[in-house]
């Protein structure tokens, strides 16, 4: 699997549009189902323009993916969704803003969860994406078509977006690096929301240097989302191979019960392999965390509720035969949502409902503080938190599809940091029967690059990294 | 007292387009959209397009705060949007971004005249909100076979101005509804001409049954029209022994009927919650600054017409009751002297006035121009930001910056007693006021805006310009000037009123027009019939538009309505021959023709007011 | 727990059209979902106040100034994914 910088070499010594075919054939002869659309005449226009204008930006003639629930201007955005047929965004997003201007070439569009909805992108109207580990298993989700892509060989970087854990829960399953960065350090002008005050756009590679690359040119402030942060960082100089010093924060709560043996074994090797590196080990609790996915799932589906309330076929996307009003929008939204959507549209519209506000709404709203002030405290004495990205490896295809609440469970290590707002890297840390297993490195506010630093120190010393699916 | 025998209780939804704001209040969009092809002006953000996130227009806030202040409304410093969850085909979100629990002003009130004098209508809230898009129903919307959907409206500012059940009858309910148009005009927020400016939703119950609210009520005379609809209808349904539900009906206005709305629709559940792409507001100390810099409102202007011009109040109330008018009249007296003030507003509250209420015609102000043409005498004019005084200068009490200011405000307000007056510093250096005995001037500094607002005392405001130079702040004046004949004006004050009417093409009275006009009658040379003739000949006829400073003598002459006295003609004649001897030597040596050029010098000497035949008369009895 | 008269309810305000088997099949699955939610009610919530944001940021403002900081559409980029269309307008349903 090719890093960037060994890209640059070859787009160098040949062309970028050499290295767009080559990755355009290999997602031609692919079986994982990872893109939605292939922007094949658009990559390979933009490729030889690269080539023709000379080498600007620092991601030129690199082939990206990007999750398709992000707006392209030109190209086909679905959310994977049947709703959203045919519709060919007018603007960019603003990370694709940034991205062409440090000339990557936009390869395709990757498969997901419909609306970023799930853990394991078989919600897709498209169909799964598979897991190229094990072609019968999930890639996880919802970002599943941009980390099997990247895991798979069909893209070299790719983005996603975590709102519950859905760039770090395929980064992990597929053996991928995924980082879902502080809230409000991307801008999310562009990202299509379900949940607007949790997620956050985030970048995949092989390594951490490459996800740091990545980070580094979307990352940044923009007019148009208020709440986006202004702070200019440089990740990629933060990339240092050194822990001395460094405190990790164990939360217990992440570990035990659920938790897979062998996951939670490489875990803490990976603990004490940094503790071997000078970093030292301190226990935190947390106590709320057993909350957090009750509280994740009222507040995103809510949100939900209302974000999903513009697609009424009236201005983009399906439309069905028309009668009066009422009954033509309850027709368009019942013939273009998935199962899984509709439950959570459904579900968020009842916990926001006249009655039912304060018991559900409001009240998870008040436990998210409590697993705020969980990580306050944590983050007093730890500089990072370490724990497992999933509880288990990536499970079969059709194993979980059909019990909506044990698909939630999943999400169990993920959502509390969605909830808290702070950044947190998945990086690969051993295998379990052939399956990748993913930690995550979780920081304070606007503290990636300690996290970076974290991951990239494990990673430098190990070889999970490395190794490469077979088969394919 | 008022007995309101049906116990009618009326409450007003007024939604204000914050219309005088360049843009939306979510996105960029212009709001100069009126003339434009439907959904041009629209972006991401406005089309609700998937992705797309709102960023708050901050004169949007401030605007709604001076609504909230002129309403004597509490304003909130901490507030927060929110969305309201609806469906509705013109909504492009499935929701709308509006204010919940703390609106960002409320519990004020509104004195309007009422059924019996004076009455104050309570102001519940006034709350910020974007505005949806725009319905087009082929036919009427209970027929129509499809809707079409324009959505250069969405976004617009919106203020919903909710008032209390106060109002007793349906003329209660169109005068607050005037007023509130009047103020909102005063404050520069709100251009009601503009069509979708004003909308209500009224709400409105008769004694012994429930409240009914109507909706898509588009004017004011439609709102008095669909409320006494309404009291007949509600009386009839209690007469016949039947009950008046709970209910929305629309106002059908080409047939002035109400008509109920009843869908399958449900009681709403909005299921409000914080905006989550919107950051709370923390807007402590905003109300204080933007209270002080407040424009005068209409009360203030009929006092000062009242007490510095002497007019009644009858009549000042006329000329107070849209601001146009107001600036109009003001414009034209001080223009002339004091004496002039009674004469201009017989003719522009009584006359004036109710020429285009019988028109049905409305004020337009000509927008700012780079350079108008100057009202006295048509040249170009330019616009002036002369020096006047350093601001620090006032603050360390310099003697010579003292004498600067008070020559500045003797020599251009005649303000002469602020000679030996003491001049005083506050609010932290940012008022400077000048007072003694009743009079008092204050000068406030805005450098928000980049501006000092002088305030007189008795009402009257006028801005200059502030400019930063390095430890110095400038005041400049800010006006347009002329250098042919040393006129000048406001910059903030247009003087030209364009005249329209929505079927009618534009006709246009400038403040030249109106001068001569009185001008004219002043010194006796038309009668009171014939400033009448002007006044319609200018509102009816297609003047041409562009601007014309002999406009009214073209109609006077025209008219033929001008009385020119014999001396004037012979004054005239004696001067031709004098001038002319080449002239009057050819006449005598037999060349009949030369009598035409003396009298051609005639007609030019009267300005065309004589008569060419008696000009003609005249000169040959000179000639003997 | 939701009966089928709430989903029906929820369904209206969301405007999602369900079928008689639509409400047999989710009428199960979101009372196990909200019997799971129900957890929270052990959670001790007096005096903490809720986190609509979680950065503390405020006041966040754009200046009106046009066409920043979101770029305008033309009319037929505005109208380019209307699925039905009349004279510049897009065409919805009848009212009633």
């Amino acid at each position: 699997m090719a890093t960037i910088n060994e890209l640059k070499e070859r787009i160098h010594a040949g062309s970028s549009e050499e290295i767009v075919a080559e990755y355009l054939e290999r997602i031609g002869s692919s079986k994982l189902n990872a893109f939605i659309t292939v922007a094949k005449e658009n990559a390979l226009v933009r490729a030889k323009e690269i080539d023709s204008e000379g080498f600007e930006g620092s991601l030129a003639g690199i082939p990206v993916a990007i999750k398709d629930n992000i707006s392209t201007k030109g190209i086909l955005t679905t959310c994977a969704s049947k709703i959203l047929t045919g519709y060919v965004p007018p603007y960019d997003a603003h990370v694709i803003e940034r991205l062409k201007e440090a000339g990557a070439v936009i390869i395709g569009k990757t498969n997901m969860d419909e609306f970023a909805m799930g853990t394991s992108t078989e919600t897709s109207f498209y169909g799964p994406t598979r897991n190229p580990w094990d072609t019968d298993r999930v890639p996880g989700g919802s970002s599943g078509g941009s980390a099997a892509a990247v895991a798979g060989g069909e893209v070299p970087i790719a983005l996603g977006s975590d709102t519950g854990g859905s760039v770090r829960c395929p980064a992990s399953f597929c053996g991928v690096v995924g980082l879902k960065p502080t809230y409000g350090v991307i801008s999310r002008y562009g990202l299509i929301s379900y949940a607007n005050s949790l997620e956050q756009i985030g970048p995949f590679a092989t390594t951490v240097r490459d996800v740091a690359a990545l980070f580094d040119v979307i990352a940044g402030y923009d007019p148009r989302d208020s709440t986006s942060v202004d702070k200019e960082v440089n990740y990629s100089s933060a990339l240092k191979n050194d822990v001395s010093g460094l405190k990790i924060g164990v939360p217990e709560e992440y570990f035990g019960e659920g938790t897979d043996e062998n996951v939670e074994k490489a875990v803490w090797n990976a603990i004490h392999t940094l503790e071997d590196l000078g970093a030292t080990r301190i226990k935190v609790k947390m106590p709320h965390t057993k909350y957090a996915l009750s509280a994740y799932y009222i507040i995103a589906m809510s949100e939900a509720s209302s974000n999903l309330a513009r697609f009424d076929g009236m201005r983009y996307g399906l439309r069905t035969e028309d009668s009066d009003w009422h009954t033509t929008f309850s027709q368009v939204r019942a013939a273009g949502f998935g199962d899984e959507v509709k439950r959570r549209i459904l579900l968020g519209t009842y916990a926001l409902s006249a009655g039912y506000h304060d018991k559900y709404y409001l009240k998870a709203l008040k436990v998210r503080t409590l697993i705020k002030q969980d990580f306050e405290l944590a983050f007093k004495d730890a500089d990072v938190l370490i724990a497992p990205t999933m509880p288990y490896p990536a499970f079969k295809l059709g194993e979980k599809i059909d019990d909506p609440l044990s698909l939630y469970l999943a999400d169990v290590d993920t959502v509390p940091i969605n909830l808290a707002g702070v950044p947190s890297i998945s990086v690969p840390c051993g295998f379990s029967h052939g399956l990748p297993i993913g930690m995550q490195v979780i920081g304070k506010h606007f503290d990636e690059t300690t996290i970076l630093r974290t991951a990239y120190t494990f990673e430098e010393n190990t070889d999970f990294h490395t190794r490469e699916p077979e088969g394919l | 007292m008022y007995e309101n025998p049906d116990g009618v209780m009326i409450g007003l939804e007024v939604h204000v387009q914050l219309n005088k704001l360049k843009t939306k209040v979510f996105c960029g969009c212009t709001t100069d959209y009126h003339n434009d092809p439907p959904n041009s002006h629209v972006c991401p953000v406005c089309l609700g397009l998937p992705g797309a996130l709102p960023v708050i227009n901050k004169r949007a806030v401030e605007a709604a705060i001076k609504v909230g202040l002129a309403l004597n409304c509490k304003v909130e410093e901490h507030t927060q949007f929110y969305r309201k969850n609806y469906y509705y085909p013109d909504l492009p979100k499935g929701f709308q971004i509006t204010q919940y629990d703390f609106p960002i002003s409320s519990g004020g009130y509104i004195t309007i005249e009422g059924e019996d004098g004076e009455h104050r209508v309570g102001i519940t809230r006034a709350h910020m909100e974007e505005d949806p898009g725009r319905l087009v129903h082929e036919g009427t919307i209970d027929k129509s076979k499809y809707t079409l959907i324009d959505y250069n409206r969405s976004g617009m500012a919106l203020l919903e101005v909710v008032s209390d059940p106060d109002m007793r009858s349906p003329k209660e309910a169109r005068r607050y509804l005037d007023k509130l148009r009047n103020i909102l005009e005063y404050l520069d927020v709100f251009d009601g001409n503009l069509e979708g400016a004003l909308r209500v939703d009224a709400n409105i119950s008769i004694m012994g049954g429930q409240r009914a609210e109507i909706k898509n009520i588009s004017s004011h005379k439609g709102a008095e029209r669909a409320l006494l609809y309404e009291i007949v209808r509600q009386k009839n349904v209690l007469r016949r022994g039947g009950v008046v539900v709970l209910e929305t009906r629309h106002f059908d206005e080409a047939r002035e009927i109400t008509m109920s709305m009843r869908s399958k629709e449900e009681a709403h559940d909005y299921r409000y919650f914080p905006e989550p792409d919107l950051v709370p507001l923390k807007i402590s100390g905003w109300a204080p600054a933007i209270k002080a810099t407040l424009p005068d409102l209409p009360d203030a202007w009929r006092l000062l017409f009242v007490e510095q011009y002497g007019i009644t109040d009858e009549q000042a109330k006329a000329l107070t009751s849209d601001i146009r008018l107001a600036k109009f009249y003001q414009m034209v007296v001080q223009n002339r002297d004091i004496k002039f003030a009674q004469l201009a507003a017989d003719w522009m509250s009584n006359v004036l006035k109710g020429e285009l209420n019988y028109r049905s015609q409305t004020f337009k102000v000509f927008s700012e121009q780079e350079a108008p043409k100057c009202w006295a005498c048509g040249e170009k004019m330019v616009p002036s930001d002369r020096y006047l005084f350093d601001w620090n200068g006032i603050l360390i009490n310099d003697l010579d910056t003292f004498k600067k200011l008070k020559e500045y405000l003797m020599n251009n307000y005649g303000a002469f007693w602020v000679n030996n007056a003491p001049i005083e510093k506050d609010d932290a250096g940012r008022t400077i006021k000048i007072s003694v005995e009743n009079y008092s001037i204050s000068l406030i500094l805005d450098d928000t805006k980049n501006k000092v607002i002088v305030k007189f005392y008795k009402g009257g405001t006028y801005s200059l310009s502030l400019k930063k130079v390095n430890d110095r702040l400038n005041i400049c004046e800010d006006i347009f000037y002329c250098n042919n004949c040393g006129a000048s004006r406001d910059k903030n004050t247009t003087f030209i009123i364009k005249v329209e009417k929505p079927s009618v093409p534009e006709a246009e009275i400038s403040l030249i027009d109106m001068l001569k006009a009185l001008d004219f009658f002043e010194n006796n040379k038309i009668s009171e019939d014939d400033v009448l003739k002007i006044m319609r000949t200018i509102l009816q006829k297609q003047i041409p538009k562009e601007f014309d400073v002999e406009k009214v003598d073209k109609i006077v002459k025209e008219e033929g309505l001008k009385k020119v006295e014999g001396n004037i003609v012979e004054a005239a004649a004696l001067e031709a021959i004098n001038e002319n001897p080449q002239a009057v030597a050819d006449y005598k040596a037999g060349k009949e023709k030369a009598l035409n050029s003396l009298v051609g010098a005639v007609m030019k000497k009267t300005k065309g007011g004589a008569d060419a035949r008696t000009a003609r008369e005249v000169l040959l009895g000179k000639l003997g | 727990m939701i009966a089928k008269k709430d989903l029906e309810h929820m369904g209206w305000l969301a405007r999602l059209e369900l079928s008689e088997e639509d409400k047999e099949k989710y009428t199960p699955r979101l009372n196990s979902v909200l019997d799971y939610f129900g957890e929270l009610d052990e959670v001790d919530t007096e005096d903490v106040e809720p986190t609509y944001h979680i950065l503390p940021m405020n006041n966040v403002f754009r200046d009106d100034e046009v066409n920043v900081p979101a770029k305008p559409l033309t009319q037929e980029e505005a109208l380019s994914n209307a699925p039905k269309k009349q004279d510049g307008f897009f065409k919805a349903p009848r009212m009633m």
